[in-house]
């Protein structure tokens, strides 16, 4: 039978190439890689909120009469809708990013060993919702 | 040789902008779009002109608002390309332009609107 | 009274080139017993139904790397996945995702090959050393630096984990990238800067979107994802460094 060398020195009987298997909808195959999507897609949901913010900072550069048609704006039912799945948005990333943390960091070594992944994710969580409550309050309390 | 990656540069906005908007993103989506509109737990004067104004004339209050969209928009635009390519857009040029195009649109704009508010 | 022998689907994606030009799903019955992992039923199938089917396997005991494949999606070594805990079945076995296949359940691997020879890995001394100042000295603390990386058995699961691969097989991968690191890692070792090239470029680390999943799979623990993300760090301060003036580091390409 023919054989015949290919470019990387394998022979093949007879020859032929090896078979390429399409990667359109991988994503979907995986239960693992369908959580790494949504974690991906919430960066949309922070795009989006920065440019309402842009937009608000554009109009509130405008004069008075122009920021008052984004304050109104953000009143209609559209853009509440719209907020609440930024906020789901949010929160799926503050969850998402903390999750991924461990695994970006070289190790931390505390009293001899090394720090665990699930401390340095419910640290990030805590930092995050500590910093959420205080803006909150902060907020509320500037009223006053 | 293989030809360096100039991708560091946007990494760093990335994780930059990741961990803002995971300390900071929900509390201001909830305050600015939700309780002031609603007059939930906040008046719905919170934003008011003169309040805003105030704040965006305030040294720190201009960087807060300016770094916010900055980080946040870059943040967005890095992962929302490599996302594209995930899914079988791999359109480098015009994805790249669409991507970080629009986030420098954002800073931009940004940075114009809070200069001519002023001091 | 003996116990009716249990039997359980085993599903196969066959590839034989000279007679399909596709991949076809094929499927057998197969006796198993509570011990009975997925390459002893592969090797049931080769013994007493189909011999024409072709897998690679060599040890049995996880520390070859050779039996690598798709066991119900995900990436596995038969030999350590049983099939009782594949039960009802049927189990669904292809070639590792991600790599061309041969035949059958045989993938390409010379690209990997060339990866891994392509990093340098073996400790490249930061100075020459004369054999009669004696051996490394090498604290605990120095080695687990670089323990958990050092135990890759090439494997190739992480390829077949990594949706980035995938998408572009120029990736230099997980598995490769953790060896780079393995080495870089080492006190012993002086050979960073001839490695960083390969960090550097958009088919190193940068082509990395922290999936996950190679770490999720790796029979061994070594935990690439971890190996190249801390390289990104690394990566990006040899290209913001290099502008420095007493930079040693080479300016880019």
């Amino acid at each position: 039978m023919q054989s015949k060398t290919t470019g990387n020195g394998v022979r093949r009987n007879p020859p032929h190439p090896p078979y390429v298997r399409p990667m359109a909808g991988w994503w979907a195959r995986n239960p693992f890689f369908v959580r790494y999507m949504v974690r991906e897609v919430t960066a949309v949901a922070v795009w989006v909120y920065a440019l309402v913010l842009s937009c608000g900072v554009l109009r509130l550069s405008q004069g008075e009469a122009a920021w008052n048609g984004w304050l109104s704006a953000m009143q209609s039912r559209a853009s509440i809708v719209l907020h609440l799945v930024l906020l789901l948005g949010m929160v799926l990333h503050v969850h998402s990013w903390f999750e991924i943390m461990p695994k970006t960091m070289a190790p931390i070594i505390v009293g001899g060993e090394r720090v665990s992944a699930q401390r340095i994710q419910r640290t990030g969580w805590t930092v995050a919702v500590v910093v959420t409550v205080a803006v909150l309050l902060l907020a509320v309390w500037s009223q006053s | 040789m293989k030809k360096r990656s100039n991708a560091p540069f946007f990494w760093l906005m990335f994780g930059a902008g990741g961990m803002l908007s995971a300390l900071f993103g929900t509390a201001l989506v909830l305050i600015t779009g939700l309780a002031t509109p609603l007059g939930i737990g906040l008046h719905s004067d919170f934003m008011a002109y003169p309040r805003v104004l105030a704040f965006a004339q305030n040294f720190i209050g201009k960087g807060f608002v300016f770094v916010v969209i900055t980080l946040f928009a870059w943040h967005a635009a890095h992962r929302i390309f490599h996302s594209l390519h995930d899914v079988g857009i791999h359109n480098g040029t015009v994805a790249k332009l669409l991507c970080y195009g629009s986030a420098f649109v954002m800073t931009c704009v940004a940075a114009y609107s809070l200069l001519c508010i002023g001091f | 009274m003996a116990e009716p022998t249990r039997m359980i689907e085993i599903q196969m994606l066959r590839y034989r080139p000279e007679q399909e030009s596709e991949p076809i799903w094929q499927s057998y019955q197969v006796p198993f017993t509570e011990d009975m992992s997925v390459l002893q039923g592969l090797q049931y199938i080769k013994d007493d139904i189909d011999g024409t089917l072709s897998f690679r396997w060599s040890c049995r005991m996880a520390i070859c790397g050779s039996c690598g494949m798709m066991i119900n999606r995900k990436p596995s070594l038969s030999c350590q996945t049983f099939l009782r805990d594949l039960l009802p079945g049927p189990v669904k076995v292809e070639a590792l995702d991600h790599l061309p296949i041969e035949r059958d359940l045989v993938v390409s691997v010379e690209p990997f090959v060339k990866k891994l020879e392509g990093i340098k890995p073996y400790i490249i001394p930061k100075e020459e050393r004369a054999l009669s100042e004696g051996e490394y000295l090498q604290t605990p603390a120095q080695l687990e630096k670089i323990e958990q990386f050092s135990s890759c058995i090439n494997c190739m699961l992480c390829y077949a984990a990594c949706p980035q691969f995938g998408l572009n097989p120029d990736f230099t991968g997980p598995g490769v990238l953790a060896l780079l690191h393995r080495y870089n890692a080492d006190s012993r070792d002086g050979g960073r800067e001839q490695r960083m090239e390969i960090l550097n470029a958009e088919e190193g680390v940068w082509s990395c979107t922290a999936v996950g999943y190679c770490s999720e799979v790796c029979p061994k623990g070594v935990d690439p994802a971890n190996a190249v993300n801390q390289n990104k760090v690394n990566s990006a301060l040899d290209y913001f460094i290099r502008f420095l003036p007493n930079s040693q580091s080479k300016k880019g390409a």
